[in-house]
């Protein structure tokens, strides 16, 4: 815990959390204040740890793969992605374009679904009641494709190892397309309700500054780091599927402050349209899945592989020992790597600012505590 | 018999003035009960969703269950709390916010639709009303609990800065008006054909300004921030305490909307009274009935549920029933004040709602810097205009320009 900067005795030590409505699930932070401003935060992890990287040990490659959807729960698409790449990539399979632009368009999705979340739990969090509702409302519409697709509609488990277990619903694409020219203009609903509202700019301007060297020398990913104004994302530096194929830019801010961060990413969100937009264009009919074998034995090698989530880089280390079940699977969560910045962020800001600024980090605990 | 009656009472002013009393405090028992309902349900319009839809038809009996759920629950007083003025603490809040109301005229006093009409009204106002934090603090404090705390030195910090404001907002009114009783207040707007929202719009928005952070309101809601403080100074009172506190604050909205209408809005006055080809309006209320009890019927028809349609039928029959009472030329006549005051409440209240479901919620210091560095100085600045003006006025030569511009 960093020392006081005042020469008060009097401090008030606060617990935010584990049972704390703006924590978004079990985080405890332990705030340090003077007043009502924070001299230093202590984050306090591991009341949903679930020892998923353990478990991996102890079944095959095929049977792990629904666990990983369980650590960011809400966007369990990209986790299942991730962890399926990274042993195709050890196991050296080449995808079929179908299953690619399928894998993209449901990422995608995952993601606008993902960020859709966090506006309106954000928006809640810094007082703002009603954008929730919309927000939900729309990701109903995401979920409903999902449920379409594979039956489920938060765990989806929606690739295998080598490519999709299930091929697209008829419709799939007009669904898709239907659903982006529906969001668009919601897109602007919302920020009308806040971009332009003098309180949520009075709340976010220059609340919770990270500058891009702090961020880097965090590790912070995605969203928060492009916020600071760095260019940096997977899908563009280290193309994975077919990411290279596709038209997007990276929206990035300048200040680093809360805002940024909200107004980049609700221009991912446009971003994720237009990219799905090209992939629904580019399905063509094909195979599904790549050359893999019955049984999911990769060579004894290891393999780092990341992708971007939703929420920064999500990557998985994983090491074989040639049988059918992991040696070692190693997880790198952006969650719990961006959470480190929370408290060079937090420091000497007021009570309130903590909120918004844990919610602008976007953590899930499921993936912080794996 | 009615007469002997009526010579009774205004002989026997105390006990008149407890039945007004008791009846001011039944209906606004109800209205805040229903004000709740309201909240929820215009809220739930607001946010694509239905609201409270299974007590009673369209969830009209909510407010009966929500009283009866707080009432059977366990009043909980936690270990370290300072027991007496834990106990006390709601009762100061709902007291204070209840109080003011004696001296708030609904309508024209002739018609006795004032408790009591003291030449002193807004002060008594002011003061009484800024009793109510005593309630917040001292249940923030003696919670012995951080929140709460926290809560409750966000509030006091609040409510005093921001009646000041408030309190400079009204001295405008006052200096137009040339009286401190509320009653004076609308009969000088009567006088002069316009109303004070005209004739003080800065102090107006001042003041509006002020009685939503008064009130706690968002985006002023600071001392029960959820995200933040779980419940603020409330955190820690349950059951029938928490309903003090939670009747206390929707009594406080329907307070300071009664006396925004009061001093800005022309209180009981119709819009346009002054206008006589406009006295159509006077059948305002016959309209108001009759639409209720139409939307009514609509949704009486269309209700799956035997008893819930029996139920709304009846509520429409009422409806019906009352349009017919207040077109009765008497009645009719008598009605008129209060009901254009409830009306003007009603938006007000309204918008009260509406701000919850629109804006984000201040910072802190954002709060007191948009209090101290704007409200107030803006407040100040608005009464030296208004005295020099009025001086300017008052003087002969201009007193004529006065005549034609209110004339």
């Amino acid at each position: 815990m960093p020392e006081a900067t005042y020469l008060d005795a009097n401090e008030l030590v606060i617990n935010m959390g584990p049972q704390h409505p703006a924590t978004h699930g079990v985080l405890r932070v332990k705030l340090r204040l003077d007043g009502e401003r924070v001299l230093g935060t202590e984050c306090i992890i591991g009341y949903l740890h679930r020892g998923v990287e353990k478990i991996a040990e102890n079944r095959t490659y095929v049977q792990f793969a629904p666990y990983v959807d369980r650590m960011d729960y809400v966007a369990a698409v990209t986790n299942g992605m991730g962890y399926c790449e990274a042993v195709e990539k050890l196991m050296g399979v080449e995808l079929p374009p179908r299953a690619q632009y399928t894998r993209m368009i449901l990422a995608e999705l995952q993601r606008i679904a993902s960020h859709l979340l966090w506006l309106g739990t954000h928006a809640l969090d810094i007082g703002a009641m009603t954008p929730v509702f919309y927000t939900f409302r729309e990701r109903e519409e995401i979920l409903k494709i999902f449920e379409n697709y594979c039956g489920a509609r938060l765990t989806t488990h929606a690739f295998r190892i080598g490519g999709l277990q299930y091929d697209l619903y008829d419709g799939f694409e007009k669904d898709a397309t239907k659903f982006c020219d529906y969001l668009l203009p919601k897109i602007d609903e919302y920020e009308e309700l806040l971009s332009t509202n003098r309180i949520w700019m009075n709340r976010t301007k220059k609340v919770g500054v990270l500058s891009g060297k702090d961020a880097i020398a965090l590790g912070v990913t995605g969203p928060v780091l492009r916020g600071s104004g760095v260019k940096w994302d997977i899908r563009k530096v280290q193309p994975y599927e077919a990411y290279d194929k596709v038209e997007f830019e990276i929206p990035t801010g300048q200040n680093g402050d809360t805002y940024d961060r909200y107004i980049v990413r609700i221009q991912e969100m446009r971003q994720s349209v237009r990219i799905i937009r090209q992939s629904v264009e580019r399905l063509a009919p094909g195979p599904i899945f790549g050359k893999v074998g019955k049984v999911i034995k990769p060579p004894a090698a290891e393999v780092y592989h990341s992708i971007e989530a939703p929420k920064g880089e999500l990557g998985y280390f994983v090491v074989s020992d040639g049988s059918t079940h992991p040696y070692r699977v190693r997880v790198r969560p952006p969650s719990f790597v961006n959470l480190e910045a929370l408290d060079i962020m937090s420091r000497g800001h007021l009570v309130a600012d903590i909120v918004a600024i844990i919610g602008t980090l976007d953590i899930v605990l499921g993936e912080v505590d794996r | 018999m009615l007469q002997n009656v009526l010579q009774f009472l205004n002989d026997h002013y105390l006990i008149l003035a407890t039945i007004k009393i008791l009846i001011v405090f039944a209906v606004l028992l109800g209205i805040v009960a229903y004000l709740v309902l309201m909240e929820r349900k215009v809220l739930a319009f607001m946010q694509a969703r239905l609201g409270p839809m299974r007590v009673g038809p369209w969830g009209l009996l909510q407010p009966i269950a929500d009283g009866l759920k707080l009432l059977l629950k366990e009043d909980i007083v936690p270990a370290g709390a300072d027991k007496f003025i834990f106990l006390l603490a709601p009762v100061i809040s709902i007291i204070a916010a209840f109080t003011v109301f004696a001296v708030i005229p609904f309508g024209p006093p002739d018609k006795g639709f004032v408790i009591s009409d003291i030449n002193i009204g807004l002060l008594f106002i002011l003061a009484v009303s800024s009793l109510g934090i005593y309630g917040i603090i001292l249940g923030g404090w003696s919670s012995n609990s951080h929140y709460p705390l926290l809560g409750a030195l966000r509030s006091s910090a609040q409510l005093v800065s921001y009646e000041v404001a408030a309190g400079l907002a009204v001295i405008g009114v006052l200096l137009c008006a040339n009286s401190l009783s509320m009653v004076e207040i609308v009969k000088n707007q009567q006088a002069a054909g316009i109303w004070n929202v005209f004739r003080q719009p800065v102090a107006f928005i001042i003041y509006l300004i002020a009685a939503v952070a008064e009130t706690n309101r968002n985006p002023f809601d600071l001392p029960e921030a959820e995200s933040e403080l779980t419940a603020g100074f409330h955190t820690e009172y349950s059951g029938f305490r928490f309903a003090l506190y939670f009747m206390a604050e929707y009594t406080a909205m329907v307070l300071v909307s009664a006396i925004a209408v009061t001093l800005f809005w022309g209180g009981w006055l119709r819009p346009f009274a002054s206008v006589h080809w406009l006295n159509f309006l006077d059948y305002t209320p016959v309209v108001v009935f009759l639409g209720a009890g139409v939307v009514v019927i609509l949704g009486s028809i269309k209700n799956p549920v035997p008893g819930e349609k029996l139920f709304l039928f009846a509520v429409a029959g009422l409806c019906f029933f009352l349009a017919v009472v207040v077109a009765i030329p008497p009645v009719n006549a008598w009605i008129q004040g209060v009901f254009w005051f409830v009306a003007k409440v009603m938006v007000f209240l309204y918008a009260f709602i509406w701000y919850r479901g629109t804006f984000p919620r201040y910072r802190y210091d954002q709060l007191m810097n948009v209090g101290w560095r704007v409200m107030i100085p803006v407040g100040l600045a608005n009464i030296i205009v208004t005295a020099v003006v009025i001086y300017w006025w008052s003087k002969p030569h201009a007193a004529a320009a006065a005549t034609l511009l209110f004339r």
